[in-house]
């Protein structure tokens, strides 16, 4: 036996003996796991509505928690300005429910329109303060230039969100500890406001240097502005994200206000029109960190809703995981020009301290979810000289689209792919009223197939392999690249794609079974209704652990929860304390979650255990330098709410009734099979399916390979496990 | 005598047929595997080099030392015909050393870690990274002695070494080293980082072959090799001229002095065809210099600068190797200032590192003037602030500086940015928060991009002031020589230091200097250079100078470089026809391929005194002892 080996076992029995102090500590604390509580302040007849507002279609879930059940409706969305859309649904589903819109007293929302804003280019004229000899903190960024060797030959900034030239500087200075160096010389400031705020910008930033530890003249700058133009809404740095790194802080708060009048207007409309028909209805919307914000935080903090979409998917799958209780998931939401993916640990979905969209990134807390441009329009081909297969970035979009839409598109796409293999079934309608034309998909498919020398069907085959194999690097940036082994969890796939790779995926990682829920078209919308209320407050706190104590430390932290919580508007709530720490020198940080009980009972010394154990499972060492805070946070979320039980009706084994079409075939692993279609509408509770067939719902189409089966779990899951495989019941 | 190879399965790979799709599966498999290598490091090391600015760069080799992803080239495979030594399961090589390396690193700050990946018995793969070091000895801090004469006044010197040893560490070597250095916290840190990164990179070579077959992986990466090397051929034979009838390309540029008063010091090369293979021919480069601003050019990293700047023209997604090697000769002769002969200083080949890019930028674009860039900021070049802070702790920063990217086809070249793959700039509040700084500017500097239809990159300019007592030292060049513009642009401004004394007293100081005594209170004003512009400025639109003009970037005065006139905030528009045409009229019809500023260097040299407050540096005496070795 090679030492290598003995080096990797060794390793893994740290990593399992970690994994189980980790379970220990679990069960030893309550956890962000509490005891249900009755949801607070109800108007109406206590009915919540999760309205979640797509690209193409806005998707809406009516939840009755009295009577115990709920209503999806689809309508298609007004990008013009999607608050129509939402009533044109909300009428809709009141409609099918036979309810008065008055009788629903809660509205939870997930929006892309900030994350819209950014990619359209369509926000505010943003006016931007900075320090005397700071006004190109955007122009120089973090000099970074991306793309290897050469990538500075064809990269081009993207222009700064706040201009040049209406940038102006601010007479004063603040020292890394707070002190003031130059005191703030308000004639010079007023004088550059009245200036700039009167050049036709819609929005003001003042980010200052050195203001996450003292942000008096932020504030004061903050307070002339408003004199001057008390219309022109002002985003203080500190106030939006108080951490260090100036350009960070800046870019986020300018992105803040850049999106600010968009989403406030929205925001205010949606409410306005809401309250019209719906009475006293309480309006909150999902944030990317996958809790809930009140309509006026929605409105202060836009910059915190730029994941809002996607956290409504993983939202969902959380709600589908607690529904079929499994705890540990990877989540992959696979959509036509993109594929999100994201980790859910023990009922918790992992976040991070950073948002990305587009060319931008900010730092706000988002529920870590990684994209690839990686989705069933992806189009593949075949450079001339290295004959490589590639599948994707580019996309052909919503039009002209695959070539099997039928709409003009020629170029092979993985949806024609798909549809050559008979994966997606040309009788299959999608979402709209789409035709699928199989011939078109093989002569858009033939035209890589000739230059590989293969076959149609191999060719089509080497399309849906590739593209697996680059959404399997995301997940892998999910879980492996964050210590976690994928063979611990179950794979869920939703969106317009999902269905059809999960299967395929969840091999490709190992993770069983893969699940694919009822409906994974309007998962999101069942994220946006059971989701929870949050709320966060954090600040920068540099400090060697031995220079501190757990009181100052707690002290600290208790006036973090009391601000987190004031928005929260009172109520049941659980409180989490996130510690961010490293050693003494390095630039990471982690960032280490204890309940208040934990901290008061382990104190720093406990964190800076759990510290050593988690950076000795992500890095494979651990050093015995000394420890250093970071930075304190509390997060305060409402309670929990309750959920519906959607249990069917139990039958049996056979599936002879939801069979609805029995000689169909599609090719896998270089052969055909006979693979039968199946209703996923007359499947019931019990079922099985036997590998391969395909099922086919209203907008999506789940495909099960040769040597897998599909089991339809009590609330309607399939869960695909390969053929002999042990089966788990779920592990929460 | 190669490296004796111990396996414990002796079994040979035999070559199957990888069919392309497994063999794009094992390609984006290994592409990630290496940025996940990239991530573990940034986030676990400790020195503001790694962490922040990413001076790290990792490499996954195929079982012969074949880079098979990464970014410099392998050197392994030279390391392995050198290494006098068993190479066996569980060891983990250690060299900082460029000489015994063929300059794989080329100077003693670079740790480079080799880790031989066995499985199943047998030598499958190799991974291997090498990182910044903020200091490994010597003679002053931070370990780049401008005035060195000798390798080993550079710090501790690391033949290739076994630093684990069938899987386990030698810690009384690490012992050794580590207390060779004056931040040895930061080294112990990046190079256990450095280690996790190689360990992450052996666990992904293993499931792959766990999931492909041995057989299966090892073939997949031969053809990949082959893969590049059927394009590069094609590349080769598209962009190099055939050299039958005697045609070559030529290129020359300079550094502009040693640090010592010499100076310039040229480099220079031609590229023609033999048949298949490409020469790039160095003769013409100055001799080796009695300073440390020589640089051991690897020959193999120099064919991996070549092929990834053009392979991107026929396939930007391929995984780029070694491939193609056999198709690319690279002639340096020894003794030459890009081959000094050991025991030559090397720890300043900052400066001629980032020249051989503005070189080879001049000499392939010439075939193909579209495509040509300018000059830009072709250095990394180094502020090292360090002492005993009141408190009586040592402090020690080493920080890069960033400056203009030249124009190019593509744009202009945006403002106080990294040529350099991966780098990025330390946050200023960091810095203030960490070490006794104020960092009181921190701004690009309007007109220092050269004039051209499209605009060089404006450099930056930095305000330090220091906050203890102590020493600063600085590492930069192109105070003499210009970043040159192309295609009619015009050439960037040069870099400039300037102390500030707390007593008002004021000096220039010197481009490259060491252990300069400071005070509290003094300010240093770190001026880096702007890059070249690209065609001709007066084709610019007078609208977007006036928008340069309004956000900073260009002054009033400057916009006339570009024959526009601006009064009260606006483009007078017959007053700049009237200035361009006077302009067309006095420089001639014919724009020059490149404008270097300059006629020759005694012209220069003649108004360095005027234009820089310096002597011009005298012309390098190469003693003959220098060669005296070959």
């Amino acid at each position: 036996m090679g030492s290598t080996e003995d080096l990797i076992r060794r390793y893994e029995d740290r990593l399992a003996a970690f994994e189980a102090r980790l379970k220990q500590l679990e069960s030893g604390g309550p956890a962000p796991a509490p005891a249900a509580a009755p949801a607070a302040r109800q108007s109406g007849r206590g009915l919540r509505l999760g309205v979640d507002v797509g690209g193409t279609f806005t998707d809406l879930l009516l939840l009755d928690p009295a009577r115990g059940r709920t209503f999806t409706a689809k309508v298609p969305s007004t990008p013009d300005d999607s608050s129509r859309g939402v009533l044109n649904g909300i009428e809709k589903i009141c409609g099918t429910a036979g309810i008065d819109p008055a009788d629903i007293s809660e509205v939870m929302h997930g929006t892309t329109v900030a994350t819209n804003t950014v990619l359209t280019s369509s926000g505010a004229l943003v006016g931007l303060v900075t320090t005397k000899g700071y006004r190109d903190t955007l122009q120089i960024a973090r000099s970074y230039v991306p793309g290897g060797l050469g990538g500075w030959v064809i990269w081009n900034k993207s222009p700064n969100l706040a201009p040049l030239e209406l940038t102006v500087e601010a007479h004063e200075r603040m020292a890394a500890d707070g002190s003031v160096v130059e005191p703030l010389d308000e004639r010079q400031v007023r004088g550059e406001l009245e200036r700039l705020l009167s050049s036709g910008i819609e929005a003001l930033t003042v980010a200052l240097f050195n203001s996450y530890v003292n942000d008096a003249h932020e504030r004061r700058i903050a307070e002339i502005a408003r004199e001057i133009a008390p219309d022109i809404p002002v985003s203080t740095s500190a106030s939006v994200m108080p951490e260090m790194y100036e350009y960070e802080r800046t870019e986020t708060t300018v992105v803040n206000s850049y999106v600010r009048p968009v989403v406030s207007k929205y925001v205010r409309n949606l409410e306005g029109e809401l309250s019209s028909r719906m009475g006293d209805v309480n309006l909150q919307i999902l944030r990317s960190d996958g809790g809930l914000s009140t309509a006026k935080g929605a409105m202060d903090q836009p910059v915190n809703l730029l994941m809002s979409g996607p956290a409504g998917g993983v939202a969902g799958a959380l709600w589908i995981a607690q529904q079929a209780k499994f705890a540990n998931l990877l989540t992959f939401d696979m959509g036509g020009t993109s594929t999100d993916v994201a980790l859910i640990e023990k009922g918790v979905a992992r976040t991070r301290r950073e948002t990305r969209v587009g060319d931008v990134t900010v730092r706000a807390p988002s529920i870590d979810v990684r994209t690839v441009g990686a989705g069933g329009g992806s189009i593949a081909y075949v450079p001339e000289l290295t004959k490589a297969l590639r599948v994707g970035p580019q996309s052909a979009g919503a039009a002209p689209g695959p070539a099997a839409y039928m709409k003009g598109g020629e170029a092979p796409t993985v949806t024609d792919a798909n549809v050559v293999l008979g994966y997606l079934p040309s009788g299959a309608k999608l979402g709209g009223d789409m035709e699928i034309s199989r011939d078109l998909a093989v002569k858009a498919v033939q035209t890589i197939a000739e230059p590989l020398g293969k076959s149609v069907e191999d060719a089509a085959e080497g399309i849906v392999a590739i593209v697996n194999e680059n959404m399997c690097g995301a997940l892998r940036l999910v879980s492996v690249e964050q210590g976690y082994d994928p063979r611990d969890f179950a794979l869920i796939g939703f969106g317009g794609a999902g269905p059809l790779h999960a299967n395929a995926l969840a091999r490709l990682v190992g993770a069983w079974p893969a699940i694919v829920p009822p409906g994974p078209g309007v998962l999101c919308a069942y994220g946006d209704a059971t989701t929870r209320l949050r709320d966060e407050a954090s600040q920068t706190f540099v400090r060697h652990v031995a220079d501190t104590s757990d009181d100052e430390v707690r002290t600290s932290l208790d006036a973090l929860e009391a601000e987190a919580s004031r928005g929260l508007g009172g109520g049941e709530t659980e409180t989490l304390y996130q510690i961010d720490i490293r050693y003494r020198g390095q630039g990471m940080k982690l960032t280490v979650d204890m309940t208040p009980e934990d901290f008061r009972r382990e104190g720093l010394a406990g964190v800076a255990a759990r510290f050593d154990a988690e950076h000795e499972q992500l890095f494979t060492f651990a050093l015995d330098a000394p420890h250093e805070l970071v930075g304190l946070r509390a997060v305060v979320q409402g309670a929990r709410r309750d959920f519906i039980d959607t249990e069917g009706a139990a039958g049996g084994k056979s599936t002879m009734a939801a069979r609805i079409d029995k000689s169909h075939r599609i090719y896998a692993g270089g052969q055909w099979h006979n693979a039968p279609i199946y209703d996923r509408g007359k499947l019931a509770p019990g079922n099985e399916i036997a590998g391969p067939a395909v099922v086919t719902e209203m907008d999506s189409t789940t495909l099960i390979l040769p040597d897998h089966v599909a089991e339809v779990d009590r609330v309607g899951n399939l869960l695909i496990w390969p053929k002999g495989h042990e089966r788990r019941k779920g592990d929460r | 005598m190669p490296a004796t190879i111990v396996q414990s399965n002796d079994t040979p790979f035999s070559r199957v047929d990888v069919d392309p799709i497994t063999l794009d599966i094992v390609e984006n498999a290994l592409r990630n595997a290496r940025a996940e290598m990239d991530a573990v490091l940034f986030r676990t090391a400790m020195s503001p080099g790694i962490r922040e600015q990413h001076d790290a760069f990792p490499m996954i080799a195929n079982q012969e030392g074949k880079m098979v992803v990464g970014q410099f080239g392998s050197f392994l495979y030279g390391f392995i015909q050198g290494y006098e030594g068993t190479i066996e399961d569980g060891d983990v090589f250690l060299t900082n050393d460029p000489y015994s390396v063929g300059g794989a690193v080329s100077h003693l700050n670079d740790w480079l870690i080799m880790m031989p990946i066995f499985h199943d018995g047998r030598l499958v793969s190799w991974a291997a990274m090498f990182g910044h070091m903020t200091d490994v000895g010597g003679k002053v801090p931070g370990s780049l002695p401008t005035d060195a004469k000798m390798i080993y006044e550079e710090g501790t010197i690391v033949p290739p070494t076994k630093i684990y040893r069938k899987g386990a560490l030698q810690h009384e070597i690490l012992n050794i080293l580590l207390a060779n250095c004056r931040m040895p916290e930061w080294n112990k840190s990046d190079f256990f980082a450095i280690i996790a990164g190689c360990r992450l990179a052996e666990r992904r070579v293993r499931e792959n072959i766990a999931r492909f077959g041995a057989d299966t992986y090892i073939s997949a990466m031969w053809d990949m090799l082959d893969r590049n090397k059927l394009a590069m051929g094609a590349i080769i034979q598209m962009i190099v001229p055939d050299g039958a009838d005697g045609t070559k390309a030529t290129f020359h540029d300079w550094i502009d002095d040693d640090g010592m008063g010499n100076g310039p010091y040229k480099i220079a090369c031609s590229l023609h065809r033999e048949g298949d293979v490409a020469i790039f021919d160095f003769s013409d480069s100055d001799p080796q210099s009695l300073s440390s601003i020589n640089f051991l050019l690897n020959e193999e990293m120099f064919k991996m600068f070549f092929g990834a700047f053009t392979i991107n023209l026929v396939d930007p997604q391929i995984l780029f190797n070694d491939g193609f090697y056999d198709l690319v000769e690279v002639r340096i002769p020894e003794g030459c200032i890009l081959k000094p002969k050991k025991p030559a200083a090397l720890s300043c080949r900052t400066h001629m590192l980032g020249r051989i890019f503005d070189l080879m930028g001049g000499l392939l674009g010439q075939g193909a003037p579209d495509a040509l860039n300018a000059a830009g900021f072709s250095d990394s070049p180094h502020f090292m602030y360090s002492g005993f802070g009141r408190d009586g702790e040592w402090y020690q920063l080493f920080q890069i500086g960033f400056g203009g990217v030249p124009g190019r086809p593509a744009g202009d070249g945006p403002d106080g940015h990294s040529m350099w793959p991966a780098f990025t700039n330390v946050p200023n509040e960091f810095l203030e928060a960490y070490f006794p700084l104020r960092i009181r500017t921190y701004a690009t500097i309007p007109d220092s991009g050269g004039a051209g239809k499209h605009r060089g990159g404006n450099g930056i300019t930095i305000a330090y002031e220091l906050l203890e007592k102590g020493e600063i030292s600085i590492h930069d060049d192109r105070w003499l020589t210009y970043p040159w513009g192309v295609n009619g642009g015009q050439p960037g401004m040069r870099s400039t230091k300037r102390l500030v004394r707390k007593d008002g007293t004021e000096e220039n100081i010197p481009s490259k200097c060491d252990r300069i005594a400071v005070e509290p209170g003094d300010v240093l004003h770190f001026n880096t250079w702007g890059g070249g512009g690209w065609g001709d400025p007066l084709e610019r639109d007078p609208e977007t100078v006036l928008l340069d003009v309004k956000r900073g970037l260009v002054t009033v005065n400057g916009a006339r470089r570009y024959g526009v006139m601006i009064r009260d905030g606006r483009v007078d528009v017959s007053a700049t026809d009237e200035l361009r045409k006077e302009i067309a009229r006095d420089r001639g019809p014919d724009l020059p391929l490149f404008d270097r500023g300059f006629d020759s260097l005694d012209e220069i040299k003649a108004r360095a005194k005027r234009e820089t407050g310096f002597e011009p540096p005298a012309d390098p005496v190469f003693h003959r002892f220098m060669r005296a070795a070959e």
